[in-house]
């Protein structure tokens, strides 16, 4: 019986930790105002580009440097998912594009990429094969020898630790720090803050390029650890969702985040884990984490505490009023 | 001898074609309270707004304890002292007082909300402020708002206050609070100024007054050396004529009726204070006013898109003479009992027209649910389309158009012809001619002027008191939601019909 639970949990929890990721990156991103809908397209950049990076090192290098196989594809991952960040803050911020749209589209072109270049890496380097980072991967899913008793956390690396520092980082930056605060102001009223002499336009390119880089670490998570080194194209499939998703049922706080993570993670897995399932109940199951969703959607929106609210001027373009 | 805090020389300020400002100079001394009095429209706000940093001026120079100063930004500002609280706050609703208070403050200091509210108390306190810190903006009353960013500006060390028309949305007892307030300020020192138009408040607040019209510099006075009717005389100055055609109304009838009716906002304070009065077929009725003071509520209360808390709106059919009651109904349910209600809304683009649409279209959000059958029938507004911009001279490339490409003449002219068009027996027009330039505005009396002959009873709310006095035939005059009276247009003087304007106290009475 623990070890039913122990491997229930253990499984759950390395479903969230890409999810954790995902939703603490949106969750800076929309405390700016920006709803960044391309934050699944951002998670395959980071995956694809940790991939590339850890590609090319593992295939150049005849003896690679443990510390660089850490830093290399994390490095990449950060860059590639910043860099499709950054487009996304120049269309919304500085041509004042629709957030939905340019979100949307951002998503077609990151999972496309990760495709495009999953599938063709190894081709474009003259091999035959699917991409295998053994040596990477070996690295990432290194831990501390006593979590051999936890189930599938004994072959879980440092990222499932980093993931949970960086929301609990997220939290105390956004209530206990005077520039939180200013980010708050700029997703709430940015007026408000430009009259405060608060830089709008600089907040929500951080904040978007950070919160996307936060995101990319998932992609990375999945492709080096979860996965075990290799690519398999749409493998990362809808998790970049749910982490929009999960940023709603945890009323933008980071520190609701990490719990929501998990949940949405045993029910993410629940359709495999729990015993007896028919094919069709299985289906049914796999429903659940956006039912959850909605129904969490329709409660706080009914309650109407003004906390819990998403930050007034999410999905709007800032504008300086001229006269 | 009293310290000079700000001094503006020579200020002049250009919007386009538009001078906001010409020539002004104003001086403010330490430990004062001037007022800066002037119509709708005189420049006042713009004036401020250039030591606020959100203007930069044309010409001239800003002089502040006697030093020249360069003010850019809203930041700049603040570097020299001064805050500003405007009409529209800029608050954080999520965020509590504290917390908007040091929103974007770079003092060096470290982030310490406990610290924080200790010294919004303390200043609170110094004051007379009445403030919880911990509140959040959405559970505080209007007035509360106001209480926080004044202390924000006082936080930040402001030595120069300025003030956006602070009572108008304060309650009187509210606002005999910050008067205290603003005194108690005044004798530690600091220089306030008032924006305002309520001559009482201009009376018993300040030490100084100086005048603004149509964007001039008119003069200062002592508050103790001068009146009400003196006040009002350099606010509203000397008639000029205008030479606006006005016919005699014939077969004058009584077409609507508005009896005793009253509304409050949410936060209740009231917005239209018992107003009665009656429109006649056949004349133009003026209502004339301080922007903000019910007009919008009392045309949007006939067009049935203001509820009520009390009173009666009733029309008169013509020649049935049936009554038929407007209140609490929708402007469906209105057109439905069969009474030509047009209404010109002062939002344009926004309440009269779609500004993506063509003009067709345009034409088409008065007539949709005439037509039969699922499709749209397309021919005869068209055609009205068609006729409007030929007869009104509506400057377009053609009737395809969206409206938000056309100037704001020929915007007005497309609305007014739609209202127009639908036959009318009661038009009301808010600020018809407010941005046209004089060949637009004429067009449009002669619009009005032509429906007043055709028998409709015109309403007509502006802001220009020579145009009104030139226009209409009988004028109403409201104040602070309330009717100060009712003039004879072709007898009234300006003088008279601004003194019934400021005669109001504020947004309601005790």
């Amino acid at each position: 019986m623990l070890d039913t639970i122990i491997s229930y949990v253990s499984a759950a929890i390395i479903q969230a930790i890409p999810l954790l990721y995902g939703a603490t990156g949106e969750i800076i991103t929309e405390k700016s105002g920006n709803l960044n809908l391309g934050i699944p397209g951002i998670m395959y950049m980071g995956g694809i580009s940790g991939v590339v990076g850890a590609y090319l090192y593992e295939h150049f290098c005849a003896e690679p440097n443990t510390v660089l196989l850490v830093l290399i594809p994390l490095l990449s991952a950060l860059l590639g998912s910043a860099l499709l960040s950054l487009i996304y803050s120049f269309l919304t911020v500085t041509l004042k594009a629709n957030q939905n749209v340019t979100g949307l589209a951002l998503t077609t072109f990151g999972v496309g990429i990760g495709n495009f270049f999953g599938g063709s890496i190894v081709g474009l380097l003259g091999e035959s094969g699917s991409v295998q980072l053994p040596a990477t991967a070996a690295v990432y899913k290194t831990t501390f020898p006593f979590m051999k008793h936890f189930g599938d956390l004994a072959n879980t690396g440092f990222l499932l630790y980093l993931a949970i520092i960086i929301a609990i980082a997220a939290l105390i930056f956004l209530n206990k720090t005077k520039t939180g605060l200013n980010l708050r102001a700029v997703g709430e009223a940015p007026a408000t803050a430009d009259a405060a002499g608060i830089n709008v336009d600089r907040y929500k390119y951080l904040s978007t390029c950070i919160g996307g880089a936060i995101a990319g670490l998932g992609g990375l998570y999945f492709v080096m650890d979860y996965t075990g080194g290799s690519w398999t194209n749409n493998g990362f499939g809808d998790r970049g969702w749910l982490a929009i998703a999960i940023v709603i049922f945890a009323l933008w706080k980071p520190s609701m985040a990490i719990l929501s993570s998990f949940v949405f993670g045993a029910l993410y897995i629940a359709c495999v884990k729990l015993p007896g399932l028919s094919g069709s109940d299985k289906e049914l199951i796999k429903m659940l984490p956006y039912i959850v969703t909605i129904v969490v959607l329709i409660i706080t929106s009914a309650r109407k505490k003004r906390e819990n609210q998403p930050p007034e001027s999410l999905g709007l373009s800032y504008f300086r009023e001229e006269r | 001898m009293k310290k000079i805090a700000i001094e503006l020389k020579n200020i002049t300020k250009r919007f386009g074609a538009v001078t906001a400002n010409r020539d002004v100079c104003l001086t403010v001394y330490n430990g004062e309270i001037l007022s800066l009095l002037g119509e709708n429209g005189s420049g006042k706000t713009t004036l401020m707004n250039m030591i606020a940093g959100i203007y930069y001026p044309d010409e001239g120079s800003i002089f502040i304890n006697g030093n020249e100063a360069i003010i850019s930004s809203p930041k700049d500002s603040f570097k020299y002292g001064i805050g500003m609280i405007h009409q529209h706050f800029k608050l954080v609703n999520v965020f509590s007082a504290t917390e908007n208070i040091i929103l974007g403050l770079d003092d060096g200091s470290s982030f310490d909300l406990e610290k924080s509210a200790k010294k919004v108390k303390e200043i609170a306190d110094k004051y007379g402020f009445d403030i919880d810190p911990a509140k959040k903006i959405y559970e505080m009353s209007v007035s509360e708002k106001q209480t926080v960013e004044i202390i924000k500006d006082l936080y930040r060390g402001a030595d120069i206050l300025i003030l956006d028309e602070p009572t108008a949305v304060l309650t009187p007892q509210e606002s005999d609070k910050l008067f205290a307030v603003l005194r108690r300020m005044r004798d530690d020192g600091k220089a306030i100024i008032i924006i305002t138009h309520k001559l009482h408040e201009v009376l018993s607040l300040s030490d100084r007054v100086s005048v603004l019209r149509k964007g001039e510099y008119i003069g200062t006075v002592n508050t103790a050396e001068t009146n009400e009717s003196e006040l009002t005389e350099m606010m509203v100055g000397e008639k000029t004529a205008l030479n606006i055609y006005r016919g005699e109304p014939k077969n004058s009838e009584l077409r609507l009726s508005v009896k005793n009716i009253s509304c409050k906002s949410r936060e209740g304070v009231k917005l239209l204070d018992n107003v009665s009065f009656e429109a006649m077929s056949g004349e133009i009725l003026g209502i004339a006013g301080i922007a903000g003071s019910g007009q919008r509520e009392l045309l949007e209360a006939i067009a049935g898109l203001q509820s009520l808390d009390s009173g009666e709106i009733t029309y008169y059919t013509p020649e049935t003479n049936m009554e038929e009651n407007l209140r609490d109904k929708t402007p469906m349910q209105i057109r439905e009992l069969g009474v030509r209600l047009s209404f010109v809304p002062e939002d344009r683009l926004g309440m009269g027209l779609v500004g993506n649409m063509d003009i067709i279209d345009n034409m088409m959000l008065r007539s949709y649910s005439k037509g039969k059958g699922v499709f749209l029938q397309r021919k005869e507004p068209k055609d009205l389309a068609e006729k409007i911009i030929e007869q009104l001279k509506v400057v377009t490339p053609n009737a395809n158009t969206p409206v938000r490409r056309l100037s704001g003449g020929n915007v007005q002219k497309v609305l007014v012809g739609r209202e127009i068009a639908a036959a009318p027996t009661v038009l009301m027009a808010a600020y018809p001619v407010r941005g046209l330039d004089i060949n637009a505005s004429y067009a449009i009396y002669d619009l009005l002027n032509q429906q007043k002959e055709s028998g409709v009873a015109v309403i007509f709310v502006g802001e220009d008191l020579d145009v009104l006095i030139e226009l209409c035939d009988r004028i109403v005059v409201i104040g602070g939601g309330q009717i100060t009276g009712t003039v004879d247009a072709r007898c009234a003087t300006k003088e008279e019909i601004g003194l019934l304007m400021t005669k109001s106290n504020g947004g309601a009475k005790e």
